[in-house]
């Protein structure tokens, strides 16, 4: 780069039109030319980055459809979604009520079993299987599992408690199980679309 | 070597003094194409294709691990995965097809810097060693352009791993056990796309290895210039930074204008259709070629048609192979005292009318289709081809009798040594 720095054009030295000193016609021409190349050059970045992130045929398989018109009450089935574990259980009656007679205010995470579904559904508990601490799967899905000692959920790698409504609450995963967006049409399940 | 009026680095702060003493890397670069570079002030355009090869292989590394993260060298997927990148993956169409072209462009700036030497005769002493490594990093650079057009895994890699491993087939007793042994199995399948894959990603690491030991060996003796008349004093100079990083940036400007030109509104100029058909062991495209980059040493291979004394196949493969090492012994092969083309009348005109139109049919002859009367033509210039490297230059170089050449680089460029616009460092002179 040139050696003259920026001053004020009244301290430019002018011979035969041409500035030896202070501002001159070169500097813009270097400045031009230099920020032309490094805006070219961060340009060319962006598809470098961009190409990491989930391509068109991941994108695709964005939902998921389940029938849950079989699904009975206390029954649970684990689902795929997004290449993740999502559980949808058909809460028994004990447990919507175990659900409700938590004080909301006491937990981690506060939230109301109806927060957590759909008005429609009441009982229908749609959660994803990745603990909210380090991303395992939790236990009690599945008949005979370990639910924990509040009934729901346990995630046997660090010990996380999950209630009815799949709130945490003991151990060291800070949210309740997320719900993911989903809607049901007649009897089948779209996870994905709210 | 530096000449003694390098510009000196000094370490202008606190940082660049802690770096200056623990690991000098800015020094390095100041001295390898800063301003403590001095390079001869009458460099022609030819002389950027250097900066650009290098340009090339950034380009292409960089493009080529962002692609290995998308592509499965498996026989099985291997296609589809390349149409992948195409469709799902995000600028995947823009990445493979700046991969590709930057192959293409590679070539073309490497034989037009190859060129430069052949007509400045830059492989003369004191730059053999240049030359040679250069040499070495173009058979590289081949090996790895050849390894990376078999991993689209279409019909035309298929036919052009069968037809290069081929080539290894035709030595005498080991030939086909060598040829099984590359493979990995006796037609390119899963074995052979795995192991390419494998070194096309490792040896353009190598290369990069290669080229840092052909500016090493560059700043030993300085770059050369188109008068071939070596550096005597500062006035002959320049510091390569600021006056070749701009003429290299304006350089790489028009470079990179003609390669989008290709990237964006004809990507597959360049290439095969063929290519778009997975590869099927079962049925060879009817006109099979490599790369244009190869046609000259395609065409040497084919132009053996007839046994003589050993058969013509292996005739082909050690007159392709022979094509190249010819060039390790251009230092030895070129006997004139004189370096650039433009002192030598005689080695000019054999140059122009005779190695340039040579290579330009061998250029052509390698993309023909084997059929008369291609095959006599590719015999001709195959033929010359050797004649100009082991017979015409060393002949000419002994005989000619080169033009006064002028005292100074200085001189070539002002008319007189004596009107020197000296260099920053020198007191000034009365004239």
């Amino acid at each position: 780069m040139a050696t003259t720095t920026a001053t004020p054009d009244e301290h430019a030295v002018v011979t035969d039109g041409v500035a030896t000193e202070g501002v001159r016609r070169r500097d813009f021409i270097e400045i031009a030319a230099v920020s032309a190349a490094g805006i070219g050059g961060l340009v060319m970045v962006y598809p470098l980055i961009s190409q990491m992130a989930p391509s068109a045929d991941v994108l695709a398989e964005s939902t998921t459809e389940l029938d849950v018109g079989a699904l009975e009450v206390g029954q649970s089935i684990k689902a795929i979604f997004r290449k993740q574990p999502v559980f949808v259980r058909r809460l028994t009656a004990p447990e919507i009520e175990q659900a409700n007679a938590t004080d909301v205010g006491e937990l981690r995470d506060p939230q109301t079993l109806a927060e957590r579904t759909l008005a429609d559904h009441p009982d229908l508990l749609v959660v994803m299987g990745v603990c909210t601490h380090l991303g395992c799967v939790p236990l009690g899905a599945v008949e005979g599992e370990n639910k924990g000692d509040y009934g729901g959920y346990f995630c046997p790698c660090h010990g996380s408690h999950y209630d009815t409504a799949a709130r945490i609450r003991k151990g060291p995963a800070p949210l309740n199980l997320q719900v993911p967006d989903y809607s049901v049409n007649g009897t089948t399940l779209v996870i994905g679309e709210a | 070597m530096s000449f003694p009026w390098a510009r000196q680095y000094t370490p202008s702060n606190g940082l660049t003094r802690f770096l200056d003493e623990k690991l000098p890397l800015p020094r390095l670069v100041y001295n390898a194409v800063g301003a403590g570079y001095p390079v001869p002030r009458n460099l022609s355009y030819f002389w950027n294709f250097g900066v650009l090869a290098g340009f090339c292989l950034v380009l292409q590394i960089v493009t080529g691990v962002v692609l290995a993260m998308h592509y499965a060298a498996n026989g099985t997927v291997a296609f589809d995965s390349v149409e992948h990148i195409m469709r799902d993956v995000n600028w995947g169409w823009m990445l493979r097809y700046a991969h590709a072209n930057g192959a293409s462009f590679f070539f073309i700036v490497i034989y037009i810097h190859i060129f430069r030497g052949f007509f400045y005769a830059s492989y003369k002493p004191p730059r053999e060693m240049i030359w040679l490594i250069g040499v070495v990093i173009f058979l590289l650079m081949m090996a790895t352009a050849f390894m990376g057009y078999v991993l689209p895994w279409g019909q035309m890699s298929f036919w052009g791993a069968k037809v290069i491993t081929g080539l290894f087939g035709a030595i005498p007793v080991v030939g086909e056990g060598l040829q099984v042994w590359l493979l990995g199995g006796y037609a390119p399948d899963n074995a052979a796309l795995n192991r390419f894959f494998s070194l096309h990603y490792l040896l353009p690491f190598v290369i990069a290895g290669c080229v840092i030991l052909h500016i090493w060996a560059l700043h030993i003796p300085g770059s050369s210039n188109p008068t071939g008349v070596e550096v005597k004093q500062e006035s002959d100079t320049l510091p390569f930074h600021p006056y070749y990083t701009a003429k290299d940036g304006f350089g790489l400007g028009v470079f990179l204008l003609a390669y989008f030109l290709f990237v964006f509104f004809m990507p597959n100029a360049l290439g095969h259709p063929d290519n778009y058909i997975p590869a099927n062991p079962l049925s060879t495209p009817a006109l099979i070629v490599p790369e244009w980059y190869f046609y000259p040493f395609y065409a040497i291979l084919r132009a053996f048609t007839f046994d003589f004394i050993l058969p013509a196949k292996l005739w082909g493969v050690l007159a392709m192979f022979a094509a190249i090492l010819v060039w390790f012994f251009l230092p030895w092969l070129d006997r004139g005292p004189v370096r650039s083309g433009h002192y030598r009348p005689l080695f000019r005109k054999f140059f122009w009318f005779g190695l340039i139109p040579c290579m330009a049919a061998l250029f052509y002859l390698g993309g023909a289709h084997a059929e008369e009367p291609y095959i006599m033509l590719s015999q001709i210039a195959t033929a010359y081809y050797f004649l100009h490297f082991l017979v015409i230059l060393p002949i000419v170089s002994s005989i000619e009798r080169p033009d006064p050449l002028p005292y100074s680089i200085t001189e070539a460029v002002l008319g007189s040594d004596k009107k020197a616009v000296l260099g920053e460092n020198a007191e000034p002179v009365a004239v």
